[in-house]
């Protein structure tokens, strides 16, 4: 497939931005040029490790994933994490690992790679600096959900706290429930799929991406501006939903998309190169 | 960043104080300074419980005179006491410093209070039916040891663990605080408060004591000041998100309810569990997750909420 058709078929190349940088970044042959982690272990997805996280501290836990993987385990099933700290940390494997329980601040940060099952809840500023793969969160998540992620798909079925996908820089955030305040609070690339409500100032600050709203939006902070939806776009969503088994409750086109009003002249008016530099 | 608990017993009452303790021990991270609980036991018949200090723990290492002026503070609270018409039903040394009397009192509280406060180093922690308040340096278990907690039998409790940011390490200026000079009512905050001298001058002028430099101090205060205009709680907790400014979550407790509130800015953690035979809410879920072995489901509440729960 050429790589304009490839971008079109991801739903890109339609945004109604008055910025650039979505189209211009983006790369339907990046994924060609994926290179696979330093550090990644060879795994086998059908060898499967578990444990019981109980009595084991963070440092533990994050060791005995880190030992499976070197066994070659390629689907890790961690019991009883009970919402401790930091857990998941810095994966750069592909791999199925699932959490039978909940996590507590900080966990999954600066995975690259993994897809990651939680059952439970996860707590603050989780799946910070995300690089890419897949988590999916049965229940609620607090707040700084996402934050700087890169890339990947970060999905709660449930409510997520404020800040959510504060400093995004790519990768999608996908919530089945509402979300707190200054979500997507400076901004600067990737989608966020919220089919719940929004809290105060959304997408305040934001320098370029996407924002898409299902709920009520109690107000739009500053830089934020309502977008039109397109058929290519909503078409996308309804893909996104349907991977995770979500729906829109009233339709994905009814979705309100926010995108940047780029009230930001300094950051505006830089070429593409220079802003990637930035971001 | 300092962390906060809080727990009501829905049912039956219970080991409060092992089960706060618990909590606390989990968030020891958050603060080491200091630790302190406000444990609502069952109040007896025409009974308060009044727990207060002569000095600071610091106080002991400074110097051969203060064991003996520890001794003339007391003798002189006592004497106090006697001439105000109180009647001390019992008094446990709970450290060297601190002490918890039951006293048997139909007169004017805040005139007791004031008098004995009056006396050098001495601070009423706590004065209520139900209230307890102990504080000390240490973490959970050091304090709840000294003091203990780990049998307390009760139906809520709040407590604190604290890293000092804007005023001093000693018992002053630890959590909780009693909402003096009202019975029963006690605050534990996370946070900081960027108009605290402004209402700190304001709740003066109307009369208020202030004991330390912390501004969490202030919420005890102000919602004191509020009540003692009829304010209900939960109104005056939510005219704290209005007129505090600042980035804060805190929790207060009554002798029968337990109330929450965040800021706008939503800048400082929370979670929730809720359940037929209990509340819990914590800075961290880890500490909630510390006394229920089970599963269970949590969330956080959203900013400028607030919550009030009924015993």
């Amino acid at each position: 497939m050429a790589t304009v058709d490839k971008s079109f078929e991801a739903g890109l190349h339609s945004e109604q931005l008055r910025g650039r940088t979505q189209q211009t970044f983006f790369s339907a042959t990046e994924e060609e040029n994926f290179t696979y982690p330093y550090n990644a272990f060879e795994v086998d997805r059908a060898k499967k490790g578990e444990f019981d996280a109980q009595d084991l501290e963070t440092s533990e836990i994050n060791i005995k994933i880190r030992s499976l993987m070197e066994e070659g385990c390629g689907h890790i099933v961690v019991k009883n994490p009970r919402a401790k700290h930091s857990i998941g940390v810095g994966i750069l494997n592909r791999l199925t690992l699932d959490f039978e329980g909940s996590l507590g601040y900080f966990g999954c940060g600066l995975i690259d790679g993994p897809n990651v099952n939680i059952s439970g809840r996860v707590g603050w500023s989780f799946g910070e600096n995300m690089m890419a793969g897949t988590v999916i969160i049965e229940k609620n998540a607090g707040s700084t959900f996402g934050a700087a992620i890169r890339g990947g798909d970060l999905v709660c079925k449930g409510d997520v706290g404020s800040r959510t996908g504060i400093d995004m820089k790519g990768g999608n955030i996908i919530v089945g429930g509402r979300t707190g305040t200054l979500s997507g609070f400076m901004m600067q690339r990737g989608r966020m799929i919220v089919l719940g409500d929004a809290g105060a100032n959304l997408g305040d600050s934001m320098y370029d991406g996407t924002i898409y709203i299902g709920g009520k939006i109690t107000s739009l902070g500053v830089d934020a501006v309502p977008g039109e939806m397109t058929e290519l776009e909503a078409g996308w969503i309804e893909r996104k939903l349907a991977l995770y088994g979500m729906k829109a409750p009233n339709g994905v086109k009814n979705l309100q998309k926010i995108v940047a009003g780029k009230q930001l002249w300094n950051y505006d008016n830089l070429e593409p190169h220079e802003k990637k530099i930035i971001l | 960043m300092c962390g906060i608990a809080g727990i009501i017993r829905r049912g039956q009452p219970g080991n409060i104080g092992g089960e706060m303790t618990s909590m606390l021990r989990s968030l020891k991270h958050r603060g080491p300074d200091s630790t302190g609980f406000a444990v609502y036991g069952t109040p007896g018949k025409n009974q308060y419980v009044m727990r207060f200090k002569v000095a600071e723990q610091e106080d002991i290492n400074k110097g051969f005179d203060i064991h003996q002026q520890i001794k003339d503070r007391r003798a002189e609270v006592n004497k106090r006491l006697k001439e105000h018409g109180v009647e001390i039903l019992s008094e446990v040394e709970a450290t060297e410093y601190a002490f918890r009397y039951t006293i048997r009192f139909d007169g004017d509280m805040h005139r007791m209070a004031d008098y004995i406060e009056d006396i050098e180093g001495a601070e009423i922690m706590s004065l209520g039916e139900g209230l307890e308040l102990i504080k000390d340096l240490g973490d959970a278990d050091v304090v709840s040891e000294q003091y203990g907690l780990g049998n307390f039998n009760g139906s809520h409790a709040i407590g604190h663990t604290r890293m000092a940011t804007e005023s001093d390490v000693d018992i002053r200026s630890a959590h909780p605080y009693w909402a003096y000079p009202f019975n029963d009512v006690s605050v534990v905050h996370n946070g900081q408060l960027t108009n605290y001298w402004k209402w700190r001058r304001k709740m003066e002028q109307r009369g208020h004591r202030f004991m330390s430099h912390c501004d969490s101090e202030l919420i005890a205060v102000y919602l004191a000041d509020k009540m003692n205009n009829n304010i209900d709680l939960e109104q005056a907790m939510h005219d704290s998100l209005d007129e505090l400014d600042g980035v804060f979550t805190y929790v207060v407790a009554t002798s029968d309810r337990l109330g929450m509130a965040k800021d706008l800015m939503a800048a400082k953690p929370m979670v929730l569990y809720e359940s037929d035979d209990f509340v819990a809410l914590a800075s961290e879920e880890v500490a909630i997750r510390s006394i229920f072995p089970h599963e269970i489901d949590t969330f956080d509440p959203y900013e400028g909420e607030v919550r009030v729960w009924q015993l």
